[in-house]
């Protein structure tokens, strides 16, 4: 069966791809053009010169101990959010899956927490672990923590990935489910007739069979913790304190907005262009062809 | 090897809800029993039950002497055959039979002996590093059978296996298990709903309905003999005719094979058979239609043999009264005479 619309007119199909197209165009490659272009200019801070210095910004850039540092923090940070979002999420989804009474509940309630904006998300975690009012500071403090984010940059990133793993769980939590509920129920009896336990059969043939979904998971959560949790960040710590959560993307917008650095800004977007097309290119190509069974 | 006892075994789900009403019977060890019957009858719940997957809510089942009520399914010393194979599909044809042994703690030689056997038996020698996904339907029932097969367990459990193959291999499969059962000697319960199945491969059978078994017997016995007017209905293709009937003054019910009405002359005929269906098989033919001159009787069936000549209108049949079955029409039990 031929699957294919054909038209017979000429300007139809351009005409019915006209908005997706003008929308990626302006919203997408204009600036991402814009940004290459400006990688390679440099600013006075008002504006009013602008001239061309090839690759100086990003000589600057590998030279900045500050950039440097913000590679190292988003490593830390994208690595804690990717793993321990996907590591709850499982044990979770595993849970549900054997839940009887009460699921549909319990798993709408664990699908809530996706449809909060990421800077509410850290509004609320920052109000809660508030150093001077927050009720998990107070509890902290009455088990002997000396919690103060704002000025303890290792608290600040802990603060941080738990309100963007928060946020990301539910999203990996419904991956999970679905995968499996797709794994026949008759391949875990036919272990347990084999002799394995519990954990036997998950570690051998339950996580081996999720393996698809949880590369694609690790690679969207990646992705995420990279350039989602930007409104968290913005929400609690603003990269601080002493650049502690200052992750690429939260660079990218306090050396281009705050610091007045637009030749400098544009060129971490490059840099972080490259990174996004590379996680993309293997999520395609390598993940579709190697996690398979 | 082992004997295998139900004793009064039940399931229920809830109070109201029970779909095993009470099975019993003793299998001697190396016997091949099929379980047969519809769909939704508790066959499969029977079986699942034996292997440690259905909880047992009342009544006992014992392997080999030993009543394994609450032991885990990989303390019961069985091996089960699943209707889709639930083989591992990202592990090697090797891998699929090795996983069990791997964790019993066998050693690789031994391991690798099993293997190897088993595969020499299925004719598998040259797919042991293939994934199942690269194997076809009859390959991989063939897989899940080596699975069971290096366990060298107590009891076979198959559940409807060749149910999803095409009717050419599942002709094949059933004669290989049947040679394998010979070889192997093994205690094994077959799941199916097929009776050709369950006619050729079984010893004895236990003909299951509505959580009820019918009839447990030899095939033939059953054949000859049916205790219900179901199990007369479900076993035989087509099914045993029924024909309200008076015997002895009181209502019952005639059975006759459609194989034991054979055609006569109007003034020696028994019954008269209004044809509406003709169905030319080749080796015989078979001949539905109403009792009675008018065609207002039960609906009948008669297997004519080839040289018979069949067409539309009255056919007028006989049977030999000891081919005949009685059943009591409320109760459906057979009468004996």
């Amino acid at each position: 069966m031929e699957k294919r619309v054909v038209f017979r007119s000429a300007w139809l199909p351009y005409a019915l791809l006209a908005p997706q197209i003008a929308i990626t165009i302006v919203f997408f490659f204009w600036p991402a053009v814009q940004a290459v272009w400006f990688a390679f200019q440099l600013q006075d801070a008002f504006g009013l010169h602008t001239e061309f210095v090839g690759l100086q910004n990003f000589e600057a850039l590998f030279a900045d101990e500050h950039y440097l540092g913000s590679f190292r923090t988003t490593a830390v940070f994208s690595v804690l959010v990717a793993f321990s979002g996907i590591a709850i999420s499982l044990l979770l989804a595993t849970m549900a899956d054997r839940v009887l009474r009460g699921a549909l509940a319990y798993k709408t309630l664990l699908i809530w927490p996706y449809a909060v904006a990421p800077a509410i998300a850290g509004v609320l975690w920052a109000f809660m672990f508030a150093p001077s009012i927050g009720i998990v500071t107070y509890v902290l403090k009455g088990m002997g923590v000396d919690w103060n984010w704002i000025i303890q940059g290792d608290q600040a990133m802990l603060l941080v990935v738990m309100a963007s793993v928060w946020k990301q769980i539910s999203y990996n939590f419904l991956f999970f489910l679905a995968g499996l509920q797709s794994i026949p129920k008759s391949l875990i009896e036919a272990a347990a007739i084999d002799g394995a336990g519990p954990a036997r059969r998950f570690w051998t043939i339950v996580f081996p069979l999720l393996s698809p979904t949880t590369f694609f998971l690790l690679v969207v959560n990646i992705v995420y913790a990279f350039f989602d949790t930007f409104g968290v960040i913005d929400a609690t710590t603003q990269g601080g304190p002493a650049q502690a959560t200052q992750i690429l993307v939260y660079k990218v917008y306090y050396d281009g907005v705050k610091a007045a650095d637009l030749g400098g800004s544009s060129a971490q977007s490059v840099i972080l262009m490259f990174i996004v097309i590379t996680l993309t290119v293997i999520q395609f190509r390598f993940v579709e062809r190697k996690v398979q069974y | 090897m082992a004997a295998v006892s139900f004793r009064d075994v039940r399931k229920s789900y809830t109070a109201e809800l029970q779909v095993i009403h009470g099975v019993s019977m003793e299998i001697e060890d190396g016997e091949f029993i099929v379980i047969l019957g519809p769909s939704g009858c508790g066959k499969s719940t029977l079986l699942r039950m034996v292997a440690g997957l259905e909880t047992i809510s009342a009544g006992e089942i014992a392997i080999g002497g030993r009543v394994v009520n609450n032991l885990e399914p990989k303390d019961r010393d069985i091996a089960m055959v699943f209707q889709n194979y639930a083989l591992y599909p990202h592990m090697s044809v090797y891998d699929n039979m090795a996983y069990g042994l791997r964790i019993r703690g066998l050693s690789k030689e031994e391991i690798s002996v099993r293997v190897q056997k088993a595969a020499d038996i299925l004719e598998l020698e040259k797919f042991l590093e293939r994934k199942p996904r690269a194997l076809s339907g009859g390959q991989r029932q063939r897989v899940a059978m080596g699975r069971a097969i290096v366990r060298e367990p107590q009891v076979f459990l198959f559940d409807e296996p060749l149910s999803n193959l095409d009717a050419k291999l599942r002709v094949q499969m059933r004669a290989e298990l049947q040679a394998l059962h010979r070889r192997l000697g093994t205690t094994s319960l077959f799941v199916t709903h097929d009776q050709v199945e369950a006619m050729t491969l079984a010893q004895r059978m236990i003909v299951m309905n509505a959580g009820r078994a019918e009839q447990i017997g030899a095939p033939l016995e059953i054949y000859a003999k049916p205790a219900t007017t179901f199990v007369a209905g479900f076993i035989g293709s087509p099914p045993m005719n029924l024909i309200p009937s008076k015997r002895e003054g009181r209502d019952a019910l005639l059975g006759v094979r459609p194989e034991h009405l054979a055609p006569c002359g109007r003034g020696e005929a028994m019954m008269t058979v209004d044809v509406d269906l003709i169905e030319p098989l080749g080796s015989d033919t078979l001949v539905y239609g109403h009792l009675g001159a008018n065609g207002a009787g039960a609906r009948v069936a008669v297997r004519l043999h080839q040289s018979v000549d069949a067409r539309a209108g009255h056919l007028a049949v006989r049977y030999d009264p000891a081919q005949a079955h009685w059943f009591d029409p409320a109760s459906g039990k057979r009468i004996e005479q």
